[in-house]
This record gives C-alpha cells, structure tokens and sequence, in this order.
C-alpha cells in the first residue's frame, strides 16, 4: 500500500513498531534525507551554512521541546546550557587535547550535569513557578561565562578548534554543514524513539497528570531531573556544534534572547511534537533571514526610508508571530496532522 | 423553545461527531437526552450554549433556534445573556471562591441586587447545606455538594433554559436521587425549561417528560418518556430490564441478547 492507511490494519508487533508506515513516506522521508545531503553540492554557501544554523537550531529544539514540551516543566535556561556545551567542549579540546569526538558526548553529558542540577526546584515548583526558578540557571551561567576566565576567556571569548578526522578538517561550509546535519538527523531519529519507549511515556504522564503517573510508580523527581538532563543533554550538543560552526564562541550569544528563541520556536511549531520542533526551528531561523532580504529590497527601492524600513525588521518579526500564534495557537504540527487528515478521505474531509 | 435543527458538528475540520441531530425543548419541561458514552451528548449541548468555538468544533449545517431566533455560530457570552445556562460535566466550580462568591459570579449577567439577593435566598432554600457552607472555599466541598453548587450557580442566572450535562456524574446514589429531586422541584417551580444529558436513564426517563435517545451522532428514538419506559429497546439496552419485566439474571448460562430495532 502507498497510500495512507483509512483505519488500522496493523497485524504484527513489527507493523506496529514502524515509525514511518507506508511506503510513500518510506520514500518521501527518504528522498528528504538524499536531498539534505546533496543540498550543499546544489546550494550556494549562504544557503548552506543557513541550513547548519537551523540543522542547530533543530537540535536545541528537539531538547527543550522533551522537558517543556513533553515532560511540562518549562525552562528558560536553554541557551545558557548551550552556552556550557560549547565551552565544555572547547575546554576539552583545547586543554585535555581529546578529539571532538569524544569531546562533544563530553560536552553533552557536563551540560547534563549542570541542567541536572538547575531541575532540582522542579522537585517542588511547577508552572510559572519553575520557570522562574531556570531563569536564575540563565542568569547564573551567564555570569560564570563572564567571570570563569580559564574557561570561557571571561568576556572576550574563546576560540573553538574545528574538528578533525585524520587529517581532514572541519572549517569549510560544506564539512560543517554535514556534520551538524548528520547529528541533526541522529537527534530527530533518537527523540522519536525516546518518546516511544517507557520512559518517554513516563515524561509524557508527567506532564498531563503527576498523580496519575505518580499513583502508576512514576518516580515524579526523577524523571523531572531526568528530562531537565537530556534536554540539557542537547543543548550541550547544539551548543558544541555552535562552536564548530563559529569558531569562536563568547558569552554574548547564549543569553535570555536565546533560551527565549528556542521557547518560541517550540511554541510555533508545537509542544510535544519532534516534527514541531523541526517546524519551529526552521521558522524561527529563516523568518528573519527573510526579513532582512525583504526590508533589504523594500530600502533599496525607498532609498530614503530605507532606514526605518530596515529598522522596522524586529517589530514586524514581533508581529509576523504574534499572528501565527493567533492563527495556529496549537503550533505547527498540529496543522501539519490536520492536513494529513484532510487528505487522507481526500475529496472528503471526514 | 429550543429547536435544534438537522445539525451536523465537525471538530478541526475533519472529524464529524454529529451527523443531522433534532431535538426540541417544550417550554417549561423537562428533556432528557440519553446515550453511551460517546454519543454526542455533551457536543451537543456545546453546540448550543455556542462552547463549541474554543475546542474547534464547528456547526457546519443545520440550525439552533431559541425562541424563534438563530443562536448557532453566537458567542458563548452573548448566548448566557438570552438566558441560556450550561452547568458543565464534572462540576467545575471556581475552586478558590467561597460559595457565596460562586453564586454571585453566577448572577454576573444581572444587575438586579433585589432579585439577586432574593435569588440567593432560593438558592439557600433548594440547597441547605450549602447555606450551613456558605463561607467555605468550594475546592473544599464534597463532590455532592459541588454539584449543588454548580446547579445553584446556574440558577442564579436566571435562565429560562438550563442545561445539564450528567449531575449524577460521580454521586453516591442517595445524593443523585437528592439532587433529581430537586431538579424536578426547580423545574415545577420555578417554570425554568430543563434540558438533562444522563446516564442514569432510568431516573432521567422519570423526571423528564419528553426523551431523545441518540447513537452515535444522531437521535435514534424520542419520545414521550412514559412511552420510552416501555419501550422493550430501551428497557433492554438502558434500563437493564429483561422481557420478563425483571431485572435481567445472568445467572442462565445461556441468554440471547436482543437485537436493537434501530438503525445506527
């Protein structure tokens, strides 16, 4: 069968493992994934290091996306934990001279440890309570990036080695482009079946009732922290890749802006959703691209307003939004499930 | 009173729950709308009191008349204020309001303090334990007698129709019969038109005077409840009667089930 199943008519524990079910989206998925690869040898460079931004982007999403979006503890201290991931990792390199390779799982799992230990208020707030206990995460880390001169080169920041293979060097656009890319993919693919097995399941009753999940023998503390760390976990990976992709890192970019974006970015796209994540990421990062080239293009042909039309970017971004907040107050992915229902009795809808 | 006109209610654009549903109101009489679980019953009464909206369901053919005017695709708000009162599923009191708060957010629309006054008196009346409670947070009341609290708090309103969606939902079976009591009690005098979704068929099939019977989206049987009390269908499926006219024993190792009668 190529087309969507109309009902259910799974008959074996394997049928029902599949995550992609029919053949055409075996196909689609998988001709997605051969044009991400080829998609450097295609693109310009601007397109290609724009496509490792959101291939980050992504990443970081997908992190927060599993301890707000999934298990409902919302934290606004993702991009501080980027922030540690990505001097963890040059620390590593630089100073303990191990190869990105490991230094990176490193960086990820020191991050997972300081987010680890950011989750603990989670064992008795919730709600806006919580998130204003992370937001103390971001400002604490952000001093630390400041002061912590050994580390972090305190506000000067610190160059991140590129990574190495052999000989082969990370630092073109292209090489970046598949490392993140690759990783990126890892991540999605990791994410969706975390949210299939018995702990994701757990993060998901967390979330919609704790004492439902509590009176199931869900320990509730522990798969807060536990949530809290692999989102961390991601960030710490998203912020090492960061680095790759910079070069150099300083603490000017992991602020509240950041943890801010990527709550965005999963409200757009949709809470407890990896395709929402995905979603959220891309908009979040092609949106001003976009911006900047229309207001760009508007100046040039109103030279003389060209100024307060280029200045007028960030508010119309603020707007642009708020209107898709109006229009799809339940994020992207939910859209996205409703056109597929659409299309599944097509040309009836139900 | 109430006409509800051949309606169809579609969630999210793709998933149709009422498929062409009837049903009217008489004017100071109790209605009751009885089905399973999943039924419709609680998408139906969205669909009047205009609640529909906020969940994305959508009435997408027929009509909602109340008296003789076209209340369908109306803001919930707007709809209270033409006096109709829904008293949600499962109670959902304000639970960080005492119960005097609760009845007076009740009486938000009016702004007469005499009869609100007078009103909360009655309320009192039909209700007294929640007088000996009056000054209690509701988080803190029993289940019971948060369902009172609902019930007072839609009367308060004045409503010339009160919906009901399952008031027995979770009561031990003295304060169900407690709680219908007065029901009929404030439908007799009070004149206030009452439509009850139930589960309980047998005590809505007494109180109510007129029933519809729905299935899977739609009405499948109405009529006057005596009529449908001995309606072998209903008797069978909703009463928990069998044919000899006692309680069925499933004792007999053996018993053929009757086939409903009704297309569904």
């Amino acid at each position: 069968m190529s087309v969507a199943h109309c009902g259910d008519f799974r008959q074996s524990y394997r049928d029902d493992m599949k995550v992609l079910e029919t053949r055409f989206v075996r196909v689609s998925v998988g001709a997605f994934l051969v044009l991400l690869y080829i998609f450097p040898l295609l693109a310009s460079n601007y397109l290609t290091s724009t496509m490792t931004t959101i291939g980050i982007a992504v990443i970081g999403a997908l992190g927060i996306n599993i301890v707000t979006g999934y298990t409902g503890q919302i934290s606004l201290g993702q991009g501080a934990f980027m922030g540690v991931g990505a001097f963890a990792c040059s620390y590593f390199m630089r100073i303990a001279h191990l190869p990105f390779w490991i230094a990176m799982p490193l960086a990820g799992l020191a991050t997972a440890a300081v987010g680890m230990v950011f989750g603990l208020p989670s064992a008795r707030l919730k709600g806006l309570y919580l998130a204003i206990a992370t937001l103390a995460a971001q400002f604490i880390l952000q001093y630390l990036f400041i002061h912590m001169d050994a580390v972090t080169g305190g506000s000067n920041g610190i160059q991140f080695p590129p990574p190495e293979i052999g000989s082969f060097v990370f630092d073109g656009d292209r090489s970046k482009y598949y490392l993140t890319i690759t990783v990126a993919i890892s991540a999605v693919l990791f994410t969706t079946n975390l949210m299939r097995s018995r702990d994701g399941r757990a993060f998901i009753a967390v979330r919609d009732h704790h004492l439902s999940a509590e009176i199931m023998g869900v320990h509730l503390f522990k798969y807060r922290l536990l949530s809290f760390s692999v989102s961390a976990f991601y960030a710490g990976i998203a912020g090492s890749l960061w680095g790759v992709y910079t070069g150099y890192i300083s603490a000017e970019h992991f602020t509240l802006t950041e943890s801010i974006n990527y709550l965005a970015m999963i409200i757009i796209g949709g809470l407890g959703s990896v395709l929402g994540s995905i979603f959220g990421a891309v908009f979040m990062t092609l949106l001003p691209q976009f911006l900047t080239v229309g207001t760009g293009a508007l100046a040039q042909i109103f030279p003389k307003i060209g100024f307060l039309i280029m200045s007028l970017k960030d508010g119309v971004f603020g707007i642009i939004v708020i209107l898709f907040l109006i229009f799809e107050p339940d994020g992207l992915a939910h859209r996205w499930r409703l056109i597929k229902a659409y299309w599944k009795l097509y040309p009836f809808s139900y | 009173m109430l006409t509800v006109n051949n309606i169809e209610v579609v969630y999210s654009d793709v998933i149709l729950v009422l498929k062409g549903l009837s049903l009217s109101c008489a004017e100071g009489k109790i209605t009751t709308l009885l089905g399973a679980n999943g039924a419709g019953k609680s998408t139906t009464l969205k669909a009047i009191s205009g609640l529909l909206k906020s969940e994305e369901g959508e009435v997408t053919e027929g009509t909602i008349e109340f008296m003789g005017q076209k209340i369908n695709g109306k803001d919930p708000e707007k709809i209270v204020r033409m006096g109709i009162f829904q008293v949600m599923e499962g109670r959902r009191v304000f639970e960080d309001l005492d119960v005097v708060e609760n009845l007076r957010c009740g009486a938000y629309t009016r702004s007469d303090r005499a009869g609100v006054k007078r009103d909360m008196d009655l309320v009192f009346d039909y209700f007294p334990r929640l007088k000996d409670r009056r000054h209690q947070l509701s988080g803190y009341l029993s289940g019971g007698e948060q369902q009172m609290l609902a019930i007072g708090r839609a009367l308060m309103a004045r409503p010339k129709l009160l919906l009901l969606d399952e008031p027995s939902l979770g009561l031990a079976p003295m304060l169900v019969k407690e709680i219908f009591r007065i029901i009929q009690k404030i439908n007799e005098e009070e004149k206030t038109t009452i439509l009850l979704v139930e589960q309980n068929a047998s005590l809505a099939l007494q109180v109510a005077t007129f029933g519809y019977i729905m299935e899977m989206g739609k009405v499948v049987l109405d009529g006057p409840c005596e009529k449908l009390r001995e309606n072998p269908d209903v008797r069978e499926f909703y009463l928990g009667i069998g044919e000899g006219g006692t309680k069925r024993s499933f004792k007999n190792a053996k018993h053929y089930k009757r086939r409903k009668r009704w297309l569904s």
